[in-house]
């Protein structure tokens, strides 16, 4: 993946830039916003991270000059500013996706993750497959091979939320936000407790086992092991 | 309610009887009679006790005269004498009696001798019995003259008596009234120097519970109530100050380390992927643990944030049924995993303008707090129901409840309680919980569940 990381804070934006090379994606930088749009109007990247606050010209009219022009780069804001009461203002403003400052490395790489593959074009799916687990969005079933899982409703949306996003890695944060659709923090993993409730379901009693912790960042489903997430 | 009037009557009473002011009030009342008692008994003396000694001069002056014209003239001659000064008396008070030994009268004013001992040498008081029926105290001296003659001179006193007792009821009346007036003024001080002292207690009471912020009234009269009630005032701004530097330290604490901290975290996280199994544990638990420190920073910055207006909420109209159902789905296998039931009960439809983020935060906070504090078998209850244009969720558990006088302090930041300290969790849920409440102009309450505890979030309704 080609991604473009503006952002004004030498040491963030060498970090980012490490991080995310060594996650094997090619990385341009700009240290300003000028500088920054310029570069993601001359080249084609597959996402751009902006930092909201930034010198010249500041991230949000940054993005809202690239979204006037036409271009559905997605764009993620990093801001220091805020938590989420700044979110919104951010995503109005045509952001993909919004991270707080500062934030644990496996959140970013898992969201940039996210949002360079929800970009990729795919036809319209009706049942989702990984390994022989099916789930059936037309019919709400979920088979593992020829057996038929049973499901509660948000444990049937937290599966489909993991199998869109199949090999990848979902943080505990970006679960809360998709499939409870709150953006808060639980004094207490109570994710965890309806991972593990939704893997007795799914993997129980089944080879190879899907649903695995990747410590430190989430959870990622996927049929070939392994818990790296990188 | 009829039988528990009087009582706090009573109670109401004992308090005001227990005052130092009214103490002091009775002090002064008994001083300043006995005051009164002593200038009145001066009066006395100076006044009536002089017309008595004046008397009483008067009459042995005139005894002894008698006696002497008897020795010296004899018996015709006093005789004559006493006719005489009868004669001569313009008052008509005098009294005069004459008599041989068997009590018959030689001469003088009086029928018989009066009803006394009739051989005493000395002063008397009796009845006369007047000619025009009256009957009036007489004072009077007997001498003994030799030969069983005895000599009778006396006064009537009645003039006396009444203004003895003229002085005796204006004496009485006064001490009297000067009692009464003292102790219903020092009653009347007394209340309203209690009012004034309940006041305050009450008031010192609340900010004990936890309300910083109140302060003790200042009535502008100047007095050393308002005073002391300034000085107290005074006293607060500057506890209150310094516990907000304290805050704003910690606060600058966690917003300076989280950076440095997020990067350590970082750098570990990055050196995991590459570094050998033997190391990658180690190193992956202390992403863990660095996780929680952000955790608890993030905590307390979004606290402080809400405390103090700068968090731009996104408010909106919001049915509070579905934020606590969705809280307790959320929170259901955990609960369960505790082996604890986890009940909602929604009383209608209960809306509320607020913040779905930060409200939604503040339940699974409240439930997290009485699931964790319950313990195995027990069950959590969420009420929701609307009173008096107020939405109150009520989060009731069977954990060990807080005590009564712990309840102002579990709402502090890091505070923990002794019997929790064991559990996990960062001392800032309910500081949370509490900020979100007053941000949206409700308020966190705790009450007893017996057993348990019922914490209860207030918010206006929309």
């Amino acid at each position: 993946m080609h991604l473009l990381v503006v952002e004004d804070d030498r040491d963030t934006r060498e970090f980012i830039r490490n991080g995310l090379t060594q996650a094997g994606h090619s990385v341009d930088v700009a240290a300003d916003g000028r500088e920054g749009l310029f570069a993601a109007t001359a080249q084609q990247f597959d996402l751009i991270v902006l930092d909201r606050m930034l010198p010249q010209i500041d991230g949000l009219t940054v993005l809202r000059t690239l979204r006037a022009s036409g271009s559905r780069v997605p764009v993620l804001l990093l801001s220091a500013m805020g938590e989420v009461d700044q979110r919104v203002a951010g995503l109005r403003a045509g952001a993909d996706d919004y991270l707080v400052k500062p934030f644990a490395f496996s959140e970013l790489e898992a969201r940039i993750e996210v949002l360079v593959r929800r970009t990729a074009p795919e036809g319209p799916t009706t049942v989702l497959r990984v390994g022989d687990l099916e789930l059936d969005l037309m019919t709400r079933g979920v088979k593992r091979g020829e057996a038929s899982i049973d499901l509660q409703p948000r444990e049937f949306r937290l599966l489909e939320y993991l199998m869109r996003h199949a090999g990848q890695v979902v943080t505990r944060t970006m679960l809360l936000e998709h499939v409870w659709d709150y953006h808060f923090d639980p004094q207490t993993n109570v994710i965890d407790v309806h991972v593990s409730r939704l893997r007795a379901k799914i993997d129980r009693g089944f080879e190879p086992q899907l649903l695995h912790t990747v410590r430190g960042a989430g959870y990622r489903l996927a049929a070939e092991g392994g818990a790296d997430g990188g | 309610m009829a039988a528990e009037a009087p009582r706090s009557l009573a109670t109401r009473l004992g308090a005001l009887l227990r005052t130092s002011t009214f103490q002091l009030t009775l002090f002064y009342t008994g001083l300043f009679s006995m005051s009164a008692a002593l200038l009145a008994m001066f009066f006395y003396w100076s006044t009536i006790g002089l017309l008595v000694r004046e008397t009483d001069a008067t009459l042995k002056a005139e005894i002894t005269g008698l006696a002497e014209q008897y020795l010296e003239h004899g018996l015709e001659r006093l005789v004559q004498v006493i006719v005489h000064r009868i004669r001569n008396d313009q008052s008509g008070a005098m009294l005069y009696l004459f008599a041989t030994r068997d009590n018959r009268p030689l001469a003088g004013n009086l029928m018989e001798w009066p009803r006394i001992e009739s051989d005493v040498d000395g002063w008397v008081e009796f009845t006369h019995h007047r000619v025009d029926g009256r009957d009036v105290p007489a004072r009077a001296r007997v001498y003994l003259l030799g030969d069983g003659l005895h000599l009778l001179v006396g006064r009537n006193i009645e003039q006396l008596r009444q203004l003895k007792q003229v002085f005796n009821r204006a004496l009485l009346l006064g001490v009297g009234l000067i009692f009464v007036l003292a102790t219903g003024g020092g009653l009347l001080m007394s209340s309203r120097l209690l009012k004034r002292v309940g006041a305050m207690t009450e008031a010192t009471g609340d900010i004990i519970a936890g309300q910083l912020d109140r302060r003790l009234e200042i009535r502008g009269s100047g007095d050393e109530f308002d005073e002391l009630a300034s000085r107290v005032n005074i006293m607060l701004d500057r506890l209150q100050a310094l516990l907000a530097t304290v805050r704003h330290v910690s606060d600058n604490i966690a917003h300076d380390l989280r950076t440095p901290l997020t990067r350590l975290r970082n750098r570990i996280e990055l050196a995991a992927r590459g570094a050998p199994a033997s190391l990658r544990d180690e190193l992956e638990a202390s992403v863990d643990d660095a996780d929680h420190l952000l955790t608890t920073f993030a905590a307390l910055l979004r606290i402080a944030r809400i405390e103090s207006g700068s968090y731009d909420a996104e408010v909106e109209v919001l049915e509070v049924g579905t934020l606590v159902n969705d809280a307790n789905e959320l929170y259901l296998g955990f609960a369960q995993d505790k082996q604890l039931m986890l009940q909602a009960e929604i009383d209608g439809h209960a809306l509320v303008r607020g913040d779905r983020n930060l409200l939604f935060q503040a339940i699974t906070n409240l439930l997290d707090n009485a699931i964790k504090h319950s313990p195995p078998g027990g069950m959590v209850k969420v009420e929701v129901h609307s009173e008096n244009g107020e939405v109150v969720i009520a989060v009731r558990d069977g954990g060990p409840g807080i005590p009564q006088d712990e309840r102002g302090r579990v709402t502090q930041r890091f505070t923990r309680l002794d019997q929790s300290r064991s559990l996990p969790g960062s001392g800032l849920g309910l500081s949370l919980v509490k900020a979100v409440a007053e941000m949206h102009k409700g308020s966190l309450s705790f009450s007893d569940n017996g057993p348990g505890l019922c914490a209860s979030l207030r918010l206006p309704s929309a």
